[in-house]
């Protein structure tokens, strides 16, 4: 399969918004924040605020959008939600938050609750020079934490605010997790994983050690053995295979290593992507590999999902984004064999619920491959721990069946595998070790 | 289609929209852009006698809401500080351009007759004038100098001045009442005696409109400093209304034409206005904050309204709720009205429970629907207060149904729950 050199020119000739790293929703601008600040009703118990997993005050930090009062604004998103810069560019808010907006019924046009939640929490993290949070007094207490993703990062914060000593391993160079190595550059422009991570850094009490990796030179024991309470949140670390034949072929590759290739490139230099690329998932991560491969220069991608739209994990408002970036949206179709510039699939059909192949087949030209078929639990480090259905089990505290040990993010089941859901998780699983540790 | 055709004090306009005195009325250039908008007459920014005066820089404070829609404007503007001939020589100009439109001069002078009438003649000598208003409102600096409200704030002055203005020229006069009194029908009385042909209010309020928190002074700021300022706009419409009302139901001035001002910004406004007894209305606020476009559909809402009402002219509709304004001590105590939440448009904002929960009578109950909540109003509590009506965000979703009943119009002084009642065998 042959490569070609992504439009990297278009970075250079200064065109930022023909860039492949552009911002798809650029940040407000003051005028636009505060129009749309005002559209806001102060709904009483707010069905927006039930709609979001980490449970944001959104009338109330709107409101203080509107009067001027933007670290106000930040500082009630960022108490519930302390990745609330990275959840306003990235939450699926069509289906949470914006999902429930009482605007939908009247107007059919929510409020621009997520791009908001970005207006407020921009100038907060890159410009107050205070942090708005302090910690409380130091109770003597350490906890380690495994992974620094979304998750592990929200249960750091919380628990350093909350007076204990926290420390951090990573597997990685660079803390972030998903938001530093998963999402899409089109949703997380420049370094703002970064900037965000060195924000939460900034209450104090937190050191991250990386290259520390679970299995490696980390074992769950010994992490037992030094610390007064351990968090996992390691996310989901493998990928699903398609499990035919051709999938070992070059130009074939994971999705999520495509995105981290393309996040992690120098400035002006992306990664070269095919001509032809065809994306096998229906979900964010397929969604989010399409666009950028078309962003970067492919001439034609074409997503393919073994079922129909309304099955897909993206949702409605991502799959027209995709379409109208470009990419062919093919559904009912699930891949039989790769070949050297080619990928055959076979038409599928769904009754009852169950998915069977017609065999009537099809064949698209490719010359990039990108799986994005799921995500599995890396469970081989875990020893000890109960997994079931693929996940860390837990109780309704974030207790894992090891003592000591609690877990949260992708690598638990409490809701969809989301940014936002992970921040709860850390939060919770925080408040649960603090009362465990102060008990 | 609706007659607009307007008569106050003999003064005939097309429609019954004027300029206020104000900046929008200060020169020909603005006037004329005016009267080719379509506004049916102008009141001539107060003249005085020369030298004119002199304004400073910084004049216009703002009452915005959070997404900057005007609620309340201010100024700390002089009267006209051009010379006295060259407005003259202009009032002359427009009127001769425009004849059928109504040309007011407005005036303003020290506490003398000379002055006053001196002052009057020298407008009356353009003969381009359809009469004069006179200034006795302005709240802010020309008041430090014994004029506007100076004068305005005193019965027997707003008298005086009516009687050298109406001895000195043959012109019809309005006079212009401050709401910067206590009782706005001793100023009304007052220049009904005086021989005024109509009063217009109100001037502005006296107000400091904001503070700058940065410099720590009264908007508008003036180098640092700030000094109160009159008011207008939206949020003085309901002080105006009422004091038209006032003279309106008043006995000894029910007669006097009034010209309506303050935050008119909406045919409705005006239709308000005149259904109080305003004869007619002036605008200021409201085209300083959109331009002079805004007249016609101050003139298609108000035409349109009265077709469908079946009022064929303003003075068929002029006064017609006067007679439904009474004292408080003559409203029916047997009058009951609750709030009916209709579902159907309900948007589940909740604040129709919330403001009643928090701050009134806690009649909203909540109730668990279908992946909404539902909201019901629960009439053993509810006072009628309205509350919930006017904080739903969707028009008609709430509404006060009146209950009916057999009971008897009750007033307070008859009510048997009156503590102070006198018998009713007693007072026979």
């Amino acid at each position: 399969m042959t490569l070609i050199a992504p439009l990297a020119t278009q970075d250079s000739a200064g065109d930022l918004s023909a860039s492949p790293y552009a911002d798809l929703t650029p940040a407000m601008t003051p005028v636009q924040a505060l129009a749309e600040s005002n559209r806001c009703l102060f709904c009483y118990d707010a069905p927006c605020i039930k709609a979001c997993p980490t449970g944001i005050d959104i009338p109330a930090f709107i409101r203080s959008i509107a009067t001027g009062n933007l670290k106000g604004a930040a500082t009630t998103i960022l108490s519930e939600n302390i990745m609330g810069g990275t959840c306003g560019r990235v939450c699926p808010t069509e289906t949470l938050c914006e999902q429930s907006c009482v605007r939908n019924r009247a107007e059919d046009r929510p409020v621009a609750i997520g791009r908001l939640q970005r207006h407020a929490t921009d100038r907060l993290i890159d410009g107050e020079p205070a942090h708005p949070f302090a910690r409380a007094a130091a109770t003597g207490k350490r906890v380690a934490v495994v992974g620094a993703g979304p998750a592990g990062l929200s249960c750091a914060h919380r628990l350093a605010t909350l007076g204990h000593e926290v420390t951090v391993f990573e597997a990685k160079a660079k803390s972030g997790g998903l938001n530093e190595y998963g999402l899409a550059p089109y949703k997380m422009a420049d370094d703002f994983a970064q900037r965000e991570v060195a924000f939460i850094l900034g209450v104090g009490g937190i050191t991250v050690e990386h290259g520390r990796k679970l299995g490696a030179d980390l074992s769950l024991e010994s992490l037992r053995a030094n610390f007064d309470a351990v968090f996992l949140g390691v996310g989901l670390g493998s990928n699903n295979r398609l499990g035919i034949p051709g999938e070992e072929r070059a130009g074939v590759e994971d999705a999520t290593a495509f995105i981290e290739r393309v996040r992690q490139a120098l400035p002006g230099q992306p990664p070269a992507v095919g001509s032809k690329v065809v994306v096998i998932g229906g979900g964010n991560t397929a969604i989010d590999a399409a666009i950028q491969a078309k962003r970067l220069g492919a001439e034609d991608v074409t997503l393919v999902y073994r079922r129909g739209r309304a099955q897909m994990g993206a949702t409605a408002w991502e799959q027209e984004l995709a379409q109208t970036e470009g990419v062919v949206l093919k559904t009912f179709a699930a891949p039989k064999e790769i070949g050297d510039t080619t990928i055959a699939f076979e038409r599928t059909r769904l009754s009852d619920g169950k998915l069977s192949g017609t065999g009537e087949t099809f064949t698209l030209q490719a010359d990039m491959v990108l799986k994005a078929v799921g995500q599995k639990l890396s469970a081989e480090a875990l020893d000890g721990l109960q997994v079931t259905g693929g996940k860390i089990a837990i109780d309704e505290s974030y207790r894992t069946t090891l003592a000591k040990v609690w877990a949260g993010g992708d690598c638990v089941a409490t809701g969809e595998d989301l940014t936002v859901q992970s921040v709860q998780d850390g939060k919770l699983a925080a408040l649960a070790i603090h009362s465990h540790l102060t008990a | 289609m609706a007659d607009l055709r307007s008569t106050i004090a003999g003064i005939r306009s097309p429609n019954p929209f004027w300029l206020a005195s104000a900046p929008p009325t200060d020169k020909a250039y603005n006037v004329v852009r005016a009267f080719k908008a379509g506004w049916g007459g102008v009141v001539w920014k107060t003249l005085g006698e020369d030298p004119p005066v002199v304004n400073v820089s910084s004049r216009y404070g703002a009452h915005l809401d959070t997404d900057r829609r005007m609620i309340g404007f201010n100024n700390i503007e002089l009267i006209s500080d051009r010379p006295l001939a060259v407005n003259l020589q202009e009032i002359i100009e427009v009127k001769r351009d425009w004849p059928d439109r109504a040309m007011v001069v407005s005036l303003m002078a020290t506490m003398t007759e000379t002055a006053w009438a001196g002052l009057a003649r020298r407008i009356a000598e353009t003969g381009a004038a359809d009469g004069l208003e006179l200034n006795l409102g302005c709240p802010h600096g020309m008041c430090e100098r014994g004029m506007g409200s100076a004068i305005g704030q005193v019965p027997e002055m707003v008298e005086q001045v009516t009687r050298w203005v109406k001895n000195a020229v043959n012109l019809p006069v309005i006079v212009k009442l401050t709401p910067n009194i206590t009782n706005i029908l001793w100023s009304a009385e007052a220049a009904k005696r005086g021989g005024a042909d109509a009063v217009s209010l109100i001037n502005t309020v006296n107000s400091i409109v904001a503070v700058d928190l940065d410099a720590m002074a009264p908007t508008p700021v003036v180098d640092g400093k700030g000094s109160h300022g009159g008011y207008c706009g939206p949020a003085v419409k309901p002080i105006a209304l009422n004091m038209v009302a006032e003279i309106a139901r008043n006995p000894d001035t029910s007669g006097l034409p009034v010209s309506g001002i303050g935050g008119i910004t909406t045919w409705r406004d005006a239709a308000e206005f005149l259904a109080l007894g305003a004869t007619n209305v002036q605008v200021c606020t409201a085209a300083m904050t959109y331009g002079f476009k805004i007249v016609e559909d101050m003139i298609g809402g108000l035409s349109n309204w009265m077709d469908e009402k079946g009022y064929r002219t303003i003075d068929e509709l002029s006064g017609r709720a006067v007679r439904n304004v009474v004292n408080w001590n003559d409203l029916n105590m047997n009058f009951s009205t609750k709030a009916l939440i209709d579902p159907a448009l309900c948007i589940d904002c909740g604040r129709c429970h919330i403001v009643c929960e928090d701050t009134s009578h806690q009649a909203i109950r909540i109730d668990q629907g279908d992946g909404r909540r539902v909201f019901t109003v629960v009439n053993e509590e509810c006072v009628g207060c309205n509350l919930c009506s006017h904080v739903c965000p969707v028009p008609d979703c709430i509404t006060m149904v009146p209950e009916q009943t057999d009971l008897p119009y009750v007033t307070w002084p008859n009510d048997a729950r009156n503590p102070m009642r006198v018998p009713e065998a007693a007072a026979e």
